[in-house]
């Protein structure tokens, strides 16, 4: 029971939710980019939240279901084939053993997630499955996918009534403006910067540049000044820390991110937000809004609240 | 136990609690315990054992806690755990970290081949300070260096206690390879390159362990707090040790100091 790789597409990993308690080691969480959409795609096909499943970066793998399963495609817009013929994204679907999936190019947002009933199972590292490319761990080899190799997939298939017609609806599925507005926490390193510096972060739009993966994404924009240079004495980097180096450009670190880091960190997306910022492909631009962390923290359980109902209204 | 034991415990406690602990947001799910503004090893000592006591207290939503120079990382779930219980908790552990509790650290031999060869820059460093190369292995091999925490990389070791006579400022343009196990300096810092990565140190010499293996079932041995050690050897048993290392046959050197 396997999915077969017949092309790779770009940088196709096995993701779960992530590998906690590493980064004391240097070892990052990993894990998906865009969460939310993960997590819908395993919920439509029955599956456990934390269950591995494909990510994919702007372009899509053609693959071969050797097993009867359901699939969920979520994430950036995208065309799905399943042998040859269009399929919608956000939803529950039926394949049966030797049927072909084929994903095109993304037109808007940058990760699409493949989740597949009862999940890829290849062996947890370090409690997870999921690829860090960069530190050779989990997945396949600790890699992208490439052509040729078979993934491991659990046989657990739902009955049919329990998964048919699941979808998410339209109103609930991520929009991809050309601007987004992200929602950060200031600091913890804000007062290494001029009030000038916060005002021109705050009120500016940056361009995503082509500089971008799992590792972070550098913005292009009016400069952000320091009050006396860019070093810190190096420290954690939590995810979404929005670092700024000596050219006042920001950065903004995600899920394969270094542990820690030695510029200062002007403000933290919110882990609500972090979605936003992954699929804000290059060329995009993004404007940053403070908020208090009682605001986070308010809004994180509404986003919560939100994902259940919208995962369990169909089922 | 001496008498005077007690005042002196006193008073370090009161001098230390005097020292203002900063609690910053780092995002809705970390936040950055800040014990000051340098780097030292007493500095680094409090973090630890900060990190220490927390690791100890498994307190219900802290999902992960990073070390560092000065700061402690505190990463947890919002939804287990509010931010002003969650601080309220952290600034009661504070007051439990003992100046005169001593952690448990260990002392790690880490074999090192000086050969030029390896050690590509030994000669540069040294002209700068007006030393041999043979001077510069001498000087750096002789100290002791403390692990201040892991860090940028998988396994990465920032280290402080290199000899002030050979400390030398970064490179201007940081190499694009630098190979994985070698030992460098830069600025007062010293390191071991843990994966093949670009840099700006000053490479001295080579290591032939893995200070980084992920297809160990524990991929990093050091820890933040562990001592290093390291033992000149020379080509043929650099090639010998990589070979143990590769057949999985080599035995690394690490005591347990009470």
């Amino acid at each position: 029971m396997s999915l077969a790789v017949l092309h790779a597409g770009f940088q196709t990993t096995i993701q779960d939710l992530g590998r906690y308690g590493y980064l004391r080691a240097g070892i990052p969480p990993s894990g998906p980019m865009d969460r939310e959409a993960f997590v819908i795609a395993n919920r439509l096909v029955g599956n456990d939240d934390n269950a591995a499943a494909l990510e994919f970066a702007f372009l899509g793998p053609k693959l071969e279901c050797r097993t009867d399963a359901w699939i969920a495609v979520t994430g950036a817009e995208v065309d799905l084939r399943i042998n040859g013929k269009l399929e919608p994204l956000w939803a529950a679907l039926r394949i049966r053993s030797g049927g072909i999936i084929q994903i095109g190019p993304a037109r808007n947002g940058c990760w699409t997630y493949l989740a597949i009933s009862g999940g890829i199972n290849v062996p947890p590292v370090l409690g997870s499955q999921s690829t860090y490319a960069r530190g050779s761990l989990g997945g396949i080899e600790g890699r992208a996918l490439k052509e040729g190799d078979l993934l491991p997939v659990k046989v657990i298939l739902p009955k049919q009534d329990v998964l048919e017609g699941r979808k998410i609806l339209s109103q609930y599925r991520p929009s991809f403006p050309a601007e987004v507005e992200v929602r950060v926490i200031l600091g913890p390193q804000d007062d290494y910067f001029i009030p000038d510096g916060i005002s021109t972060f705050l009120s500016s739009a940056y361009e995503v540049t082509h500089k971008i993966d799992r590792m972070g994404y550098r913005l292009e924009g009016p400069s952000i000044t320091h009050r006396a240079g860019p070093d810190i004495i190096s420290d954690g980097m939590p995810a979404g820390g929005i670092q700024v180096p000596g050219d006042g450009q920001p950065m903004i670190l995600l899920v394969d991110r270094q542990s820690t880091g030695g510029y200062a960190k002007i403000a933290t997306v919110i882990s609500v937000d972090i979605g936003l910022v992954a699929q804000a492909q290059p060329g995009r631009r993004i404007r940053f809004r403070a908020v208090t962390l009682t605001e986070a923290h308010r809004v994180l359980r509404q986003a919560e609240a939100r994902l259940a109902k919208i995962t369990e209204a169909q089922s | 136990m001496l008498v005077n034991d007690i005042p002196q415990g006193k008073k370090e406690i009161e001098k230390r609690s005097s020292m203002r602990v900063r609690y910053l947001p780092a995002g809705d799910r970390a936040l950055s315990v800040e014990f000051g503004a340098t780097i030292s090893e007493d500095l680094n000592t409090r973090v630890l054992q900060f990190d220490n006591l927390l690791q100890k207290a498994c307190l219900p939503g802290v999902v992960e806690t990073v070390p560092s120079y000065r700061a402690l990382l505190v990463y947890y779930d919002p939804l287990l755990i509010e931010y002003e219980s969650l601080v309220e908790q952290l600034r009661r552990r504070e007051s439990e970290i003992a100046s005169d509790v001593r952690r448990p650290t260990r002392l790690v031999q880490i074999p090192c081949c000086y050969d030029p060869e390896l050690g590509f820059d030994l000669t540069a460093v040294a002209e700068q300070h007006g030393l041999t190369a043979h001077d510069v292995v001498r000087i750096h091999g002789s100290a002791e260096y403390v692990t201040y925490f892991i860090g940028f990389a998988p396994g990465f070791p920032y280290l402080g206690g290199l000899p002030e006579q050979i400390a030398t400022p970064r490179l201007v343009t940081p190499r694009v390879k630098i190979p994985a196990g070698s030992v460098a300096i830069g600025g007062s810092q010293c390191t071991i390159y843990s994966v093949e990565s670009p840099g700006g140190f000053w490479i001295l010499g080579r290591t032939p362990l893995r200070l980084y293996d992920p297809a160990a079932t524990q991929p990093v041995f050091l820890r933040a707090g562990d001592r290093i050690r390291f033992n000149p050897v020379d080509r043929v048993e650099f090639e010998q040790i990589s070979r143990n290392v590769d057949a999985g046959t080599y035995r690394t050197n690490i005591q347990e100091t009470a």
